[in-house]
């Protein structure tokens, strides 16, 4: 097992007052936060940091930590010492102390299980807690939203295991994406989520969808949008173009005189639902490059005619 | 173990789910009616309905109101602070989202 240094964890010295100490606990905790902080390793820190504070903010658990002395370093191989812990009286009781669980091996070994010593001497009422609701990611094709589909995804979920000590465990959830699903939408996975306490009942899992970002296409809500380049004289005759759409190519009329980004509506062939969102096709203007006599010539000849000022508006 | 093996979950999209009465809030989310009112009167979360009897609460809010419980219990926000963190939180979200659009479409 690895030794501790709760001290580094809080950034404090080893001679910080118990006010600096909540102090700093605070501050961790809220830029940590796994609601708040989106890294990956946001939730490990956050618990580490409890660990650490339910010792250090504790005087009793404090001197008791203290005396293991300071020279261990973080990560250094540590048994604790027999009857290290003789003549201390750890109290229980408090709300943090639900979360023991959670804790490491390190803080096992010393304080115990949050079943066993912290709730002892305290009338060993029973404790129930419903499981944490976790969150997670799934990423998706824009055509599962069209269409549905079934995902696998990993989770790493903290479990308990017979005797109730924390481990964490991968796990595979196969789950189906229903058709008509929107971007930033939730699945609730009923009682998937983190294991309960006692008789507690399961959190649930959340799962939060994204669209992987798509080559042609952006979405907006149930809306789907294709920038759609046209030849000039497409745009200024007017003409029928092939367009691809996530059900296949379809036709669409442009009609004259459009402009660079006038905006094309297929009406309910976004992404399907009770409310089905439009398809929409974004006009870009795109130029022949003149890089030949003839398409120099061609360009030269709109010069002259129609007569064409594109800065009117700008008077100048 | 294969994908086949595995059981396939269908859940159910939140923001589709019929809405829930006042009591299956309290229920669900885990705290008491009393708290599940001074949430909705901090205006985190807004049932439909005349009065508190007639309450009805879209799928999201059971998301919003464990949020605002989670940032009391870890963080000891109290549920102003809480409204104002979860609005800047969708805020940020928000444009992450158009900032991540903008990055792949410069590309």
């Amino acid at each position: 097992m690895e030794y501790k240094d709760y001290y580094k964890i809080m950034g404090v010295d080893r001679d910080a007052t118990q006010d600096q100490i909540k102090r700093a606990y605070r501050k961790l905790a809220r830029k940590y936060h796994p609601d708040i902080n989106k890294e990956s390793d946001a939730e490990v820190r956050f618990k580490e940091v409890g660990e650490a504070y339910a010792v250090l903010k504790d005087p009793e658990k404090r001197v008791a930590y203290d005396q293991l002395g300071s020279n261990w370093q973080s990560g250094q191989d540590f048994k604790p010492p027999p009857n290290w812990d003789q003549g201390f009286e750890f109290r229980g009781g408090d709300a943090e102390q639900f979360d023991a669980e959670q804790f490491g091996d390190f803080f096992e070994s010393l304080y115990g299980k949050a079943s066993a010593r912290d709730f002892d001497g305290q009338t060993h009422r029973e404790f129930h807690m419903r499981g944490e609701d976790t969150h997670a990611k799934v990423v998706i094709d824009l055509e599962d939203a069209y269409k549905g589909a079934t995902r696998t995804i990993t989770l790493k979920q903290t479990v308990l295991d017979a005797d109730g000590r924390p481990h964490l465990k991968e796990r595979k959830l196969k789950i189906q994406i229903p058709k008509g699903i929107r971007q930033g939408q939730h699945i609730r996975l009923a009682k998937q989520g983190g294991v309960g306490m006692g008789r507690g009942e399961a959190g649930d899992l959340y799962l939060q969808i994204e669209f992987q970002a798509h080559a042609l296409y952006h979405i907006e809500g149930g809306d789907v949008y294709l920038d759609l380049p046209v030849a000039p004289w497409e745009a200024a005759l007017g003409s029928k173009v092939k367009v691809p759409t996530p059900t296949g190519v379809v036709e669409m009329v442009v009609p004259e005189n459009s402009t660079a980004g006038r905006k094309l509506r297929l009406k309910g062939r976004g992404i399907p639902g009770k409310q089905p969102g439009d398809f929409y096709v974004v006009i870009q203007i795109a130029l022949p490059p003149a890089d030949s006599e003839s398409a120099k010539a061609a360009y030269q000849n709109m010069e002259k005619e129609p007569a064409f000022n594109p800065r009117a508006h700008l008077e100048v | 173990m294969t994908d086949k093996n595995l059981l396939l979950f269908t859940g159910e999209v939140v923001e589709e789910s019929e809405p829930l009465t006042l009591s299956q809030m309290s229920h669900i989310c885990g705290a008491s009616v009393e708290r599940i009112v001074e949430i909705v009167e901090e205006g985190i979360v807004e049932p439909y309905g005349e009065n508190i009897e007639s309450w009805r609460f879209q799928g999201l809010c059971v998301q919003r109101v464990r949020f605002v419980l989670r940032m009391e219990r870890d963080l000891g926000v109290n549920a102003a602070g809480s409204a104002l963190a979860l609005e800047l939180l969708e805020e940020l979200e928000l444009l992450r989202g158009r900032l991540q659009r903008l990055d792949h479409e410069s590309n």
